[in-house]
C-alpha cells in the first residue's frame, strides 16, 4: 500500500500541474491556519483573564456589611451593623462543605491618610486583621520570615507581615526588615514576614501595599470588640460556593436581625460565579473558533474534492488504460484517496506550521514589548494539533471519496473511449 | 483457446437499441493469428472488447482457455485481463507521463512483481521490439511506429494467453504498418495466439486466418496463406 511506486505516482500526479495543486492546497492551508490562530487567540485571552484571578481559590465568596434598607423586629431601617465573631462559628456549624471561613477587619483603604509610621518614614496602607487561612484564599508568596499562625491569634501577638511595596516605602534598600517595629495608628507591631502577591493586573502595585496582622490583635489594638467587617468563605472542592451563598447570607441576616428580604444589607461577591461566567465565555469563544475554522476548512476540503474530481475526469482515459492492463479497481480508488489525503495533509501541515510560527512571533513580540492587559501567551495545545491532523486525515478521505468512486464508476470500455 | 457460442450484443441508446452482434460462433486455437475484418461499424471492436472482457456480452457464452467468462465483478475481470490478455490499441494508449520502460512494466506492477524484476523484464521486451535504447524516453518523444512497438511490448510483458489488437496499424503509414506486422508475426511465430482487427486487406493477408464480419454475423471464415511482412520492411 505505501510502496515507493505508489508515492512516485502520487507525486507525479500532484506535480504535473503545480499551479493548480498549490491553489488547491491553499484552501486547506487557510482553513487550518485560521482554526489554529483563532484557537490560540482565544487561549491568549483566556490566559490573560485567568491570570487576573491569579491563584485565588476561585471557589470563594467575600461578604461585608452595609446599612439596612428595611426595618425589622423593631429595628429601624438605615441601621449600621457589623458581623460578629460568633457569626464565624455559626456559619461553620450550620453550613456544610465549607473549607475556610475567615473573618477580617480593615484599616485604611484607598485614599486614606497616612496610618503607618516607621521612624521618619510614613505611608498610607491597608491594614488587615486576618486569620492564617487567608493565605490560602488569597495566595501570596512569603518572601522572608513567616505568615500569621494560630499561636499569634491565640496570644493576640502584635506582629505584622508587610508587602514588598510597604517595605520599599518604609525601609531603605539594604535595611533589615524582620525584627523591626512599625507603628500602625500609634500602636507598635513587630514585623515577622514579608510577602509578594502574584498579580499582573493594574492593581499589582496596590496589592503589595498591604499589612497583615493577627485578627485578634487587630480587634484589640483598634477597639473592634467582637465586630467583623468582612469575611472570605471558601467551599470544599466539589461543592460550589455559589450554591451555598444564599444560605450563608440568610444565616448571618438572621443572626444580625436583618430583614430576610433586605437585599442590600449584606454585600457579597462570588468569585466562583464570576469565574464560571468567564469560563463559559471561553467555551463560547472556543466554539466559535472551531465553527469558523472548520467551516473555512470545509470549503478547502470541497476545493480539494472538486479538483480531485477534475483530475479524475482528466485522467479518465488513463484510468481506462490501467484497468485494461489489469489494475484492480480498489488500487485505483486507493490511489485517488491517497492523493487526496496526501494533498490535504501536506497543506494542512503547512497551515499548522505557519500558524505555529505566527503564534511564536506574537509571543516573541509580547515578550519584547512587555505584557498586554488581558492577553497572555497565546498558544495551542498538542491535543489541538493532533485533533487538527485527525480532522485533516478524515477530510482528505472525505474529499477523495467521491472522486475515487467516480474514477471506477465508468466502465473501462467507456473510459478508454474518452478523449 | 477461445470459444464463443451464439454471442449477442446490443447497445441501448435511450429507448432505441442497436443490435450489433447477432449470434457469433467461433473458436480460436492456440498459436493462431486471426484477422477480424469488416467494414466500419460492423461490430469488430465490439467483438474484440467482449473477448477482452472490457465489455459484457448480452447473450451466449465465452470460454477462455477453459475458463467460462461470465458475471465477472470488476476485480475479477481486472485479474483475468491482467493474467490472460494483452491489448494493443489503434491509438497506442501509452501513459504519457511514464517512460517507455515504465509503460511496459505496468502490467507486471499490477501483478505485484518486484521493482527490479519488473525493470529487467520490461527491458527484455523493449529489446525484443528493438527499442531498448528508448527505454527512458517519454511517449511523446517517440514516433507512431515506436509507440505502437512499446504498446506491443507492454501487451506481451505479462505473457498473456491471447494478444488482442484493435487496428494496430490504423494510425500508421504503410511502411511502419509492415514493421509492426513483422513484429506481430514474429510474436506469433513464438507460439502466441493473436486476434487482430483490421479493415485493410493487405494487413489481413499477413495473418493466417481471416474472419469476415458483416451486419453482426460472420459471413466468411477462411484460412489463408500468410504473407510475410519482412519482405516489405
Ligand atoms: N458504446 C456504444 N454505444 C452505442 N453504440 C455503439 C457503442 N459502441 C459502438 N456502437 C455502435 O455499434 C456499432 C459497431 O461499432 P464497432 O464495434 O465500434 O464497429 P467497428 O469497430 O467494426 O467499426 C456501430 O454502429 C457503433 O456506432
Ligand atoms: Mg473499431
Amino acid at each position: 500500500m505505501f510502496n515507493k511506486d505508489r508515492w512516485k505516482e502520487i507525486l507525479e500526479v500532484l506535480t504535473s500541474n503545480w499551479f493548480r495543486t498549490v491553489l488547491t492546497a491553499f484552501g486547506v492551508f487557510w482553513g487550518i491556519l485560521i482554526l489554529i490562530i483563532l484557537l490560540a487567540a482565544g487561549k491568549g485571552l483566556e490566559n490573560g483573564i485567568k491570570s487576573d484571578f491569579g491563584d485565588i481559590a476561585t471557589n470563594t465568596m467575600f461578604m461585608w456589611t452595609r446599612n439596612t434598607t428595611k426595618p425589622y423586629k423593631g429595628l429601624p431601617k438605615g441601621r449600621r451593623f457589623n458581623f460578629k465573631v460568633d457569626d464565624v462559628q455559626s456559619i461553620k456549624d450550620n453550613i456544610p462543605n465549607l473549607r475556610f471561613v475567615s473573618p477580617r477587619n480593615r484599616l485604611g483603604g484607598f485614599g486614606g491618610g497616612n496610618n503607618v509610621v516607621r521612624g521618619i518614614n510614613v505611608g498610607a496602607y491597608n491594614v488587615y486583621g486576618d486569620y492564617p487561612e487567608i493565605i490560602k484564599q488569597e495566595p501570596m508568596a512569603i518572601t522572608s520570615g513567616r505568615f500569621i499562625n494560630y499561636s499569634d491569634i491565640k496570644e493576640k501577638k502584635k506582629i505584622a507581615i508587610i508587602g514588598e511595596g510597604v517595605k520599599t516605602g518604609l525601609y531603605k534598600k539594604e535595611e533589615k526588615v524582620l525584627g523591626t517595629y512599625i507603628k500602625i495608628q500609634g500602636i507598635s507591631f513587630l514585623v515577622v514576614g514579608t510577602y509578594k502577591k502574584k498579580s499582573n493586573d493594574g492593581d499589582g502595585e496596590e496589592a503589595q501595599k498591604e499589612i497583615y496582622v493577627p485578627f485578634t490583635a487587630f480587634s484589640q489594638a483598634f477597639n473592634r470588640g467582637d465586630n467583623v467587617g468582612w469575611m472570605a468563605i471558601t467551599a470544599n472542592d466539589g461543592s460550589s460556593i455559589s450554591n451555598l451563598k444564599e444560605r450563608i447570607v440568610a444565616l448571618v441576616k438572621e443572626n444580625r436581625k436583618v430583614h430576610p428580604e433586605d437585599k442590600r444589607a449584606v454585600g457579597n461577591f462570588d468569585l466562583y460565579e464570576q469565574y464560571n461566567r468567564v469560563e463559559s465565555l471561553f467555551g463560547a469563544m472556543r466554539f466559535i473558533a472551531y465553527f469558523v475554522g472548520v467551516l473555512v476548512l470545509l470549503s478547502g476540503i470541497i476545493g480539494v474534492s472538486n479538483i480531485m474530481l477534475i483530475v479524475v475526469k482528466e485522467r479518465t482515459k488513463e484510468i481506462g488504460i490501467r484497468r485494461a492492463l489489469g489494475e484492480d479497481p480498489w488500487s485505483i480508488k486507493l490511489q485517488i484517496l491517497m492523493e487526496s489525503i496526501f494533498l490535504t495533509i501536506i497543506s494542512g501541515m503547512a497551515g499548522i506550521t505557519f500558524g505555529a510560527l505566527f503564534i511564536y512571533g506574537i509571543n516573541k513580540m509580547l515578550d519584547m514589548n512587555g505584557p498586554v492587559d488581558m492577553f497572555v501567551n497565546p498558544s495551542v495545545s498538542l491535543g489541538v494539533v493532533v485533533a487538527a491532523l485527525m480532522i485533516l486525515i478524515v477530510s482528505g478521505l472525505l474529499a477523495g471519496f467521491i472522486p475515487a468512486q467516480s474514477a471506477i464508476k465508468t466502465k473501462p470500455i467507456d473510459a478508454l473511449r474518452a478523449e | 483457446m477461445i470459444e464463443i457460442k451464439d454471442l449477442h450484443k446490443s447497445y441501448k441508446m435511450g429507448s432505441n437499441s442497436l443490435h450489433v452482434l447477432k449470434g457469433i460462433n467461433f473458436s480460436v486455437k492456440e498459436g493462431e493469428l486471426v484477422a477480424i475484418m469488416g467494414s466500419s461499424g460492423s461490430g469488430k471492436s465490439t467483438l474484440l472488447n467482449i473477448l477482452g472482457m472490457l465489455d459484457e456480452l448480452d447473450e451466449g457464452s465465452y470460454t477462455l482457455d477453459g475458463v467460462p467468462i461470465k458475471n465477472l465483478n470488476e476485480t475479477k475481470a481486472a485479474q483475468y485481463r491482467n493474467k490472460f490478455l494483452g491489448f494493443v490499441f489503434q491509438s497506442f494508449n501509452l501513459i504519457n507521463y511514464k517512460s517507455a520502460m515504465e509503460n511496459v512494466a505496468l502490467p507486471l506492477y499490477y501483478q505485484k512483481v518486484g521493482r527490479k524484476e519488473r525493470q529487467e523484464k520490461a527491458l527484455k521486451y523493449l529489446e525484443q521490439v528493438g527499442l531498448k535504447e528508448w527505454a527512458t524516453h517519454l511517449p511523446n518523444e517517440l514516433s507512431g511506429g515506436q509507440k505502437q512497438r512499446v504498446a506491443i511490448a507492454r501487451a506481451m510483458a505479462a505473457e498473456p494467453k491471447v494478444l488482442l489488437a484493435d487496428e494496430p496499424t490504423g494510425a500508421l503509414d504503410s511502411k511502419t504498418s509492415y514493421e509492426v506486422m513483422d513484429l506481430i508475426q514474429k510474436i506469433n511465430d513464438q507460439g502466441n495466439t493473436i486476434l487482430l482487427v483490421t479493415h485493410e486487406p493487405d494487413i489481413a493477408d499477413m495473418c493466417k486466418r481471416i474472419v469476415h464480419l458483416k451486419d453482426g454475423v460472420i459471413i466468411e471464415d477462411k484460412k489463408v496463406e500468410q504473407v510475410r511482412a519482412s519482405q516489405y520492411v
